[in-house]
């Protein structure tokens, strides 16, 4: 059975901030190759529910599994180690320095006499863009400064691909991008959907959600309250999940009044 | 927006021809990286005004002068270079060069508290670094603005200085080796042969650089650029070393500069530190996703600047061959910021190079030097240089302004 399990399988997870209960039960899963949108209105909890599953937060209850085994992830570091990396909003790249150098920036290749390992990296830096067919920067050796909003994204995804990731995760990669850019982040993350890897993408646009998901998780409120197939459902019908989902309980009130 | 033709080719970082790099060039000129251009300019307009108004400008005697004069603040410049680098200030780099000048002229006095050269410099160094390290963990711990806490120091090591002084009013330096650093002179073969040693080192660096580059299958300089930079250092090196041999020579302390600025250069350029002090500029935020440990890297910027200011104290007090209640005061601080800016270091973190402290001092000694000659005073000094800081300011204000930011 091990071949076959999700890559990360979240069953009733909770995370409370002392009274506000920001997810109660949610159930999550993404499997290889797969690519899954996590929409919802503002304040559902999507950004809560990736901080929980990237080591930021801790969950209040519930169980997350990876590759099948129970984990407990307690840090950035350790989502890492396992093969999580999540590409936040405002990207966390340095304008000053260049894409080779941001992309291996706190884990650099050093030399034997302890100097950066410029051309370790470099070649590294330039297979990746490549596997990911990251063909509009000029080059390499150019500071990220001058790149446009899609091209800035598209390093910090290969950035986060070259770290062997496992399961990538977005959050609203396209809210600042045009049109075109936004189309160059879209075409990235259905390849990377080919190449194996597991996608997680928030995103408030499901014209975005709709062109590139798999499977399309509704969170209302902090619960679970619809899940698509993208191939059998449409955008009215999702709207309306996000607007009016049914609620197993009533929000506000504590988890023991509904137990 | 049509598809890219040829999918699979990425162009690596540099372009590979001497074509492309003037083409590159133009455009970075034209984007507003004007890199060092407008400093050359400088440089060869107040050769220009000087030696017009004063025939003694250009002569190899003040060359020398100009060596020992700009080196206390050239070294103090690029520690500042450090501070900047990370978008923080310090104010208090000159009393704290004041501070470990008196140590050392304290620990070299003849009498029982002396002690052997080597060890007061090295304590003075260490004096300097943990002024620094206090300095920056005020700063990154306690979140106190730079500003404030180096403002803070600029008054307290002040008045340190007053205190080591005492009642002395000053303390002679008599110490040969420290004396030495200003007052001797390289002989003209061995500064010959320092040279020579550089340029090979260099265009052995360049070319193993190329090469290596070549065998990974990555774009490399043309042999021409090369040969250009080599030919570039040799012909200002031998430039400096005909000239100053024609007057007294080559003094050591412009050769302790230069040591250190190849130190510096290559901490910034080569090391894992270098890349995350840039990118404690750039983004702290970035530079903290990315798990730098920024307060560590603050801190030691601030130990950096201090322990260069400790350095150039020594460097002061070699030239002025004693210490008073006046040293680092004055306009070593302001000038000393004023260098690493001109030379093109951003007041607002992340840009800037230890070049940039050594073309800055140049620059304003050169300034200083020549209205000296001219017999003018402070007062016009001041007025002068400060119009050059603005000038070098606005200069790089307006050419950021036509920088390109965004590409579709
Ligand atoms: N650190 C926190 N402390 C207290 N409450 C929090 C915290 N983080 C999130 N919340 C609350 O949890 C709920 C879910 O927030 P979250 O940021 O996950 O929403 P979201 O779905 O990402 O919304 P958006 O689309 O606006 O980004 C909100 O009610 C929010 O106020
Ligand atoms: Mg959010």
């Amino acid at each position: 059975m091990s071949g076959t399990a999700p890559l990360i399988q979240l069953t009733g997870v909770s995370k409370n901030f002392g009274a506000v209960q920001a997810l109660s039960n949610v159930d999550l899963v993404v499997n290889p190759g797969e690519i899954v949108a996590l929409v919802g209105d503002n304040g559902a909890g999507k950004s809560t529910l990736i901080k929980a599953i990237a080591g930021i937060h801790a969950i209040s209850k519930g169980e997350i599994r990876w590759q099948g085994e129970p984990v407990t992830v307690r840090s950035p570091k350790e989502a890492a180690r396992l093969g999580i990396e999540v590409v936040y909003q405002d990207l966390a790249l340095a304008d000053n320095l260049d894409v080779v150098e941001n992309m291996f920036l706190g884990r650099e290749k050093l030399t034997r006499t302890f100097q950066l390992d410029r051309i370790a990296m470099e070649r590294r830096a330039l297979e990746v863009l490549e596997q990911l067919r990251v063909t509009t920067i000029r080059s390499v050796g150019q500071s990220v400064e001058g790149l446009s909003g899609g091209q800035r994204q598209s390093v910090a995804v290969a950035k986060a691909v070259m770290w062997s990731a496992k399961l990538l995760i977005l959050d609203e990669p396209t809210a600042a991008l045009g049109v075109a850019q936004t189309r160059e982040v879209l075409e990235l993350v259905h390849r990377l959907g080919e190449q194996g890897l597991g996608v997680l993408l928030i995103s408030h646009n499901l014209h975005d959600v709709f062109e590139v998901a798999d499977r399309i998780v509704v969170l209302r409120l902090g619960q679970n309250v619809a899940e698509f197939d993208r191939r059998t459902t449409n955008q009215t019908e999702v709207v309306e999940a996000i607007t009016a989902g049914r609620l197993s309980h009533v929000p506000g009130q504590a988890e023991e009044t509904s137990a | 927006m049509s598809v890219a033709p040829d999918l699979t080719r990425i162009p690596a970082a540099e372009p590979a021809t001497l074509r492309g790099y003037v083409r590159d060039w133009v455009l970075g000129l034209r984007n507003g990286n004007l890199g060092a251009l407008p400093i050359v300019i400088g440089l060869v307009v107040i050769a220009i005004v000087f030696q017009s108004l004063n025939s003694n400008f250009l002569t190899a005697g003040n060359f020398v002068n100009l060596m020992v004069q700009g080196a206390a603040m050239a070294t103090l410049a690029m520690g500042i270079v450090f501070v900047l680098l990370i978008g923080e200030i310090d104010l208090s780099v000159g009393y704290v060069s004041g501070v470990c000048g008196v140590l050392v002229a304290l620990f070299l006095t003849p009498g029982d508290g002396q002690v052997p050269t080597p060890i007061a410099l090295l304590a003075a160094v260490v004096a300097g670094a943990a002024i620094g390290a206090v300095h920056g963990i005020l700063i990154s711990k306690l979140k106190i603005p730079s500003f404030v806490v180096t403002l803070a120091g600029f008054l307290a090591w002040n008045g340190v200085v007053l205190l080591l002084i005492g009642s002395r009013g000053s303390i002679i330096i008599q110490d040969k080796l420290v004396i030495s650093l200003t007052s001797q002179f390289l002989l003209p073969a061995i500064a010959w042969g320092l040279m020579a040693l550089a340029v090979v080192g260099y265009a052995a660096v360049q070319l193993i650089h190329r090469s290596t580059r070549r065998r990974n299958g990555l774009s490399a300089d043309p042999l021409s650029i090369v040969a250009l930079r080599v030919g570039a250092l040799v012909l200002f090196g031998s430039g400096i070393v005909l000239i100053a041999n024609l007057s007294r020579g080559i003094p050591y302390v412009f050769v302790l500069v230069g040591v250190l600025f190849l130190l510096w250069t290559f901490v910034l350029n080569r090391t894992k530190f270098g890349l995350s002090v840039y990118a404690v500029g750039g983004s702290i935020e970035a530079a903290r996703r990315a798990g730098i440990n920024t307060d560590r890297v603050r801190i030691a910027c601030f130990m950096i600047a201090s322990s260069m200011a400790a350095i150039g104290g020594v460097i002061l007090a070699s030239r002025l061959r004693s210490v008073d209640s006046n040293v680092g005061g004055g306009s070593l601080l302001l000038y000393s910021i004023a260098a690493a800016v001109i030379g093109g270091t951003s007041l607002f973190g992340g840009r800037g190079s230890a070049r940039s402290a050594l073309l800055g001092a140049l620059v304003i000694a050169s300034i200083d030097n020549g209205l000296g000659l001219l017999g003018l005073g402070s007062g016009q000094k001041f007025v002068i240089t400060g119009l050059v800081l603005l000038t070098a300011v606005a200069v790089d204000a307006l050419s950021r302004r036509g920088r390109v930011t965004g590409r579709l």
